[in-house]
Order: structure tokens, then sequence, then C-alpha cells
């Protein structure tokens, strides 16, 4: 304890500032990064905070993407416990509000000006009633297809734009005697698949009818039936061992040239860079087939729980101004492999695939093709999600006929 | 019991000793039947309740009747896992019983070096369901394992594909399950064995019976309470199985290989569907009553017809 008093007082002499009414104040942030790059730039996060004089108490609870960390922060908030901010993103933001539970940070976002730094579609997703309750951290793409020119160079294939050049490159790499996809077949991957697929097919604003809205026409339509063929067509393409595989080995028959492409969000370019790969050069990072000029996102950020001492407030408003500061957001995402929330940030450090990001991020957000990305929580609460991932999942390992896929997955956009 | 510690003559007769003889071990159980009242029939009463109310992330505590019964016998998922654990539990008690059975009758010939064998077969029975699963999960993957390993032995034409097969998924979990819990029961087989009086098979010999005979007509019968014991540890561990399909399938491909464990946690834990989870979770507590009810109650005749 002495020594960080000491620690405080030489930080706070050091850095010139003034340390709060209650020295040493501890933020509890509970959250699941706890592997590489991800506890890296958690680590950043710390940094600032005890720059700033509070006390950094880690809350990491690994493991299940999140389902671990879930299931103990019910607990703590049941006792009447909750930590200063946890690691929630999408809908489920809306489920904790309406809860009763979350803080209003309408102060902290006005002098921050957040309405004007945060597109209005994130800027809605961390209102909750028209209330600033959480701060964004980073945007994730989901919609890219990760793809190894070298396998595609061997087999004498173009890397595809459209559904239809996709059928021909499967083709021809099969045929040279390679996997064209490497797919992992976990209930979230099939559906990250397919959410691309659909967004390609069927464009943004079918995209936003059937799975933002759950327009039942839009969900058991047409265009639903054709998207489900197209991924029929992908599964056909392949191997045999995906089932049960995670990401990250899919992603690494891409690296290791086994594979030719993998459709996954850009969290796998952590992988093709720690094996020290170069995007456009040993990878390239192009959006799935018809999905040009459209951007799935997945935003995560940290919500602000009712915090009881005047102390633990000043704490949490702390935290949120740190996460919202454009020197947090470079360094974080740097490590993470995704791009900035905030408006504002430079991206010269950045490397190629987060600039076009970028670029798309901002586009799509101007001609309203940003659409929140379902399978990752971001667009239709969890419930209603897991019946949409039964449906898809099933569909990709059973044959299926696209009609009745699509008729379930209208039925499953019933559930509550 | 009360009245046999006050029957038995007490040395010394003090009546602080008495009462100390009479009161210690109620004192030492009090706190195992309080926790026990609490954590077990305490939390059951309490997941009955919320499978009544409409409880999504966080316990609430309204009442909406049978609806979430309703619900989850609308769900297709939740057929799967029915169907499922029929399979699987089925089969898992078959098999662990019929194989444990063999194992023990092979073992009890005097055959040399027979505690080496059977601690053989007893060890898997010491790894945890997780570690059983995450090895048959790579010796059953297609592209690692014991495909991948015959086709390269030369073996092309080789294929078992069970794990990754929609269709044949959840029997890779009852060969996983099996092989970890035979073993257990061949040593409750073979402890039973042991304790039959030696002198009915000599005068069964006498009598000219064949060896098949003896066991058929004699020692399998006679091992009645031992095929209850095994029956209720295998059933439970059936109806509660989670971690085994955890690991090894995930519940997948898909939820082809989904329980009724595998369902809840995922309703109850993932999908915010408390109340959901709760409805299955008490079916599942049915589902067991429903199995051994009967076999408890039927042995319980049993014991008293012996008298």
């Amino acid at each position: 304890m002495k020594r960080l008093l000491f620690a405080a007082a030489l930080g706070a002499s050091l850095l010139g500032s003034t340390l709060p009414a209650y020295p040493a104040e501890e933020v509890e942030v509970l959250h699941w990064w706890t592997s590489g790059g991800e506890a890296r730039s958690v680590a950043e996060l710390k940094k600032m905070l005890e720059a700033k004089g509070y006390k950094w108490k880690d809350f990491a609870v690994a493991g299940g993407g999140g389902e671990n960390a879930m299931t103990v922060l019910k607990s703590r908030v049941v006792s009447g416990n909750p930590p200063t901010a946890a690691q929630i993103k999408g809908p489920t933001i809306q489920e904790w509000g309406a809860e009763g539970v979350l803080a209003n940070l309408d102060d902290t976002a006005k002098a921050g000006t957040w309405d004007g730094l945060l597109p209005p579609v994130v800027a809605n997703v961390m209102k909750y009633q028209g209330h600033y309750v959480a701060a964004p951290v980073n945007v994730h793409r989901v919609n890219w297809m990760w793809v190894n020119p070298e396998v595609f160079k061997k087999a004498g294939a173009k890397v595809p734009t459209t559904w239809e050049e996709f059928a021909t490159a499967c083709d021809k790499i099969q045929k040279a005697g390679m996997i064209a996809v490497a797919h992992g077949g976990q209930p979230w991957q099939d559906s990250t698949v397919f959410e691309s697929v659909a967004l390609g097919v069927g464009g943004a604003d079918f995209y936003k009818k059937a799975f933002v809205q759950l327009d039942q026409g839009a969900l058991g339509g047409a265009t639903m039936q054709k998207a489900f063929s197209v991924l029929r067509n992908i599964q056909k393409c392949t191997d045999k061992g995906a089932p049960g595989r995670d990401w990250n080995l899919a992603t690494a028959m891409v690296i290791q040239g086994k594979a030719g492409m993998q459709f996954m969000g850009d969290w796998a370019k952590g992988e093709f860079t720690a094996a020290g790969k170069t995007p456009g050069k040993d990878f390239l990072c192009v959006p799935a087939p018809g999905t040009k000029g459209a951007y799935t996102f997945n935003i995560d950020s940290f919500v602000m729980f009712e915090q009881k001492s005047a102390g633990a407030k000043a704490g949490q408003k702390a935290l949120a101004e740190a996460i919202m500061s454009p020197e947090f957001q470079e360094i974080f995402n740097l490590n993470k492999g995704s791009i900035p929330a905030r408006a504002g940030v430079s991206m010269a450090k950045f490397d190629q695939c987060a600039k076009d990001s970028t670029a798309e991020f901002q586009g799509s957000s101007k001609s309203g093709a940003l659409v929140p990305s379902w399978a990752h929580g971001m667009a239709i609460p969890a419930s209603t999600q897991g019946a949409l991932f039964d449906v898809v999942t099933q569909f990709f390992n059973s044959d299926m006929s696209p009609k009745d896929a699509a008729q379930k997955l209208a039925q499953a956009g019933k559930t509550k | 019991m009360q009245t046999a510690l006050a029957a038995a003559p007490v040395p010394g007769s003090g009546s602080v000793r008495g009462w100390l003889a009479d009161t210690l071990p109620k004192a030492v159980l009090a706190p195992t039947l309080l926790v026990s009242l609490i954590f077990v029939y305490g939390f059951i009463a309490w997941t009955v309740y919320l499978s009544l109310t409409p409880s999504r992330l966080l316990p609430n505590y309204e009442f909406v009747g049978l609806a979430q019964y309703i619900a989850l016998f609308d769900n297709e998922r939740w057929w799967v896992a029915l169907k499922n654990l029929a399979i699987f539990g089925f089969l898992f008690v078959f098999l662990g019983l019929a194989i444990g059975l063999t194992l023990a009758i092979l073992l009890d010939q005097r055959i040399r070096i027979e505690g080496f064998l059977r601690s053989l077969y007893l060890y898997p029975m010491a790894l945890s369901f997780i570690v059983t699963g995450a090895a048959w999960k790579w010796i059953l993957n297609p592209s690692l394992g014991l495909e991948h390993l015959m086709r390269s032995w030369g073996f092309e034409s080789f294929s078992f594909d069970w794990l990754v097969n929609p269709d044949r998924a959840i029997y890779t979990v009852v060969i996983a399950g099996v092989w970890q819990s035979a073993g257990f029961v061949m040593a409750l087989f073979l402890a039973g064995l042991r304790g039959i009086d030696d002198s009915i098979i000599k005068a069964a010999q006498v009598d000219g019976a064949s060896l098949f005979t003896i066991y058929r007509r004699i020692i399998i019968p006679s091992m009645r309470p031992v095929f209850f014991s095994a029956l209720i540890i295998l059933s439970h561990i059936a109806v509660k199985s989670f971690d085994l399909v955890m690991a090894l399938t995930a519940g997948g491909p898909g939820f082809a290989s989904d329980l009724p464990a595998t369902f809840m946690y995922s309703f109850a834990f993932t999908r915010n569907q408390l109340g959901l989870g709760a409805a299955s979770a008490v079916m599942m507590l049915f589902i067991l009553a429903a199995v051994l009810v009967p076999f408890i109650w039927a042995e319980g005749r049993q014991r008293r017809h012996d008298r």
C-alpha cells in the first residue's frame, strides 16, 4: 500500500496532474481480452488511467467468447455490487438498460462532443432511451474475405468479386487439389459467412429489412432462398474436417497455403501479421463477393454501471474519457486489428486493410450501407440471434432445401 | 439407531457421555443437512419457480404459468436434444453394463496379471470427461485422427467420419462415454462376482451344470444389487452429461449432438432466456425421476420381500 501511494504521488508529481478527492480510487473493468494483442490493448487503457491517478482493478474472465464473463457479471449485478464498467456490446446494452443498472454518461459525452465524433448508427448502439450508457472502443468489419494470392495463382483462378465468379474460382482451386474455402463449422462461423452472403446477394436494404427489422417477407422470401443456395455452394467448397474447427485454425490454413480463402471479420488479420505476413503481398483483404461499398460492423464497447460513491463516479468518468481519447483509440486498434470508432484519429500508422476499412466505414455511413452484424450480436437480441443461428447451422450441416431454410428462418425470426 | 444407542451399555455410564453420544452425531450432521437443504433442494425450488417466470437476462419474478414449457416443446432443438438423450442414454447404459459385465467375467477366470489388466481397464475412469472428450475428438477427427492414419498407411478407401456427420455425431459421444465408464462398471461387477459364495457354485458343478449355465442361472441373477447400483450411476451420468459433449462435439455439427444439459446451458447463459433454460432443467429432473424412481421403488419392495 505504501509503495502504491508513493507511486501515485510520484505519478502525480511527474505528470503535474492534480489527484482527485479520493486518491487511488478503484476503477474495476470486466473484460475478456486475455490473449496476445487484446491483452496488450487493455494494458494501454490501464496505463492511461493510472497516469490519471486511478487504481486499475483488472476483472478479466477468460473464455467462451464472453459467456463466462457474463455469468460472473450477472451474479455481481444481482448482488448489488457491479463493476465500474464491463465489456458488453450491441442490443445486449438495451437489455441491461432495461434492468435499470446503467450509469448516464450524457455529461461526459456532451463535454467530449461524442455526437459529432461517432456516426449516428454507432451512437445509437451506445445509447439507452437517448442517453449515452456506453463508450465504443473499436470497429471490426465482418464482411471481409481473406485471400492467399499464391493459391489463386497456382490454380489459375481470379479473386472473385461476385458469387458467380466465386463458384468458378472454387472449382479451379479444388481441381488444383487445394481447399477452396477454409471454414470452421461452429454456429457463429456458419452465420458469419451467411450474413456476408445475404448482404452480397440482397444488398444493404434487404439486409436491414431481414436482419434488423426481422421482416417476415424478407426472411422467408426469394432473395433469402437465393442466399441459402449460395451458402450451399460455399459449403461444398469447404473440407471434411471443418465441423467444430476454431476460426484461427481455419485462418492458419489460408496462411499456410492449404486453402484459398476465408470469410471472417478483421480479427483474422492478427493471425496473418503474427505469422509475419504483409497485407497486399502475402495475403489480400477484399470485401466478400458482392459486398463492396457495404459494411457489416461489429463494435466492442464498455458499458458503465451505476456507482454509489462520488469517487467511483469520478473514476468512471475518467475511464469513459480515456476510452474515447484519440491516443487510446489509435494504440488499442493498432494492437487489435480493428479501426477506431471515433472520427479524428490519425490513420498514418495503420496498415492497408485498416485504411480500406476506414474508407469503407465512412463511405457506407453516408450511403446507408453501414449495417450491424447480426452474427456478432449487433443487430438483434441474443435469443433471436440464437434461433437464427440454429437454422443457418442446421442448413449448413444437412441437405435441407433453400426454400425450407428460408421458411424456418422466418419462423425463427419471431423468437422473442 | 437411537434405540440402539440408548440400549448400548455406556461404560462408566456418565450421563454427560450418554448425552454426548446421542447429540454429537446430530450436531456433526446438522451443517451438512442444512447446506444440502439450501443448496440442493432450495435451488431446485428456485429453478422450478424461475421456469414459471418470463426471466430473460436476470431473474424476474412475474408469474406466467406454463408459457416457458409450451415454448420449450415448440422448440425443434429441444426435440433434437431429447432424441439424442434417448439414443445416448440407452446405448451408454446398455453398452456400459454389457461391456463392463463381460470384462468382469473374463477377468474372473483366475487369469495371470489380473491386477495389471484390472487397473488398465479402470484407468479411463481417473480421467475427467473433458480429457476423454478432447482425446476422442482428435482420434475421431477425419483429417487428424483415425481416418487420416489409416489412409496414410495405404487404406485409401477407409472412412470414419462420424464426428463430422450430423446423423452419426451422437454415436461418437456414446463411444467416448462407454470407453470411460465400462472399466468402472467392470470394477463394480468384479467386486460382486468375488462376493458370491463359492459353495453354491461348487454345488452346481457337482450337479453337472455347465459353466455357461452357472453364470446364466446363478451368478448373474445373484448380482442384482450390482446391476441396480451400476444402472443408477450410469443413468444419472447420461442425463446430466455435459462436459463430454462440450469437449467432444460442442453439440455439433450444428446442434446435431445437443443434449438437454447443453441445451439448458446455451439458452440460460448465452441466449438470455433464463426462464426457458430453467424449464429445460426442470424437465431434466423429471426425466431422471421418471427413470430412477420406479427402480428405487421396485428395489425397496424387493428388499422388504426378502426379509
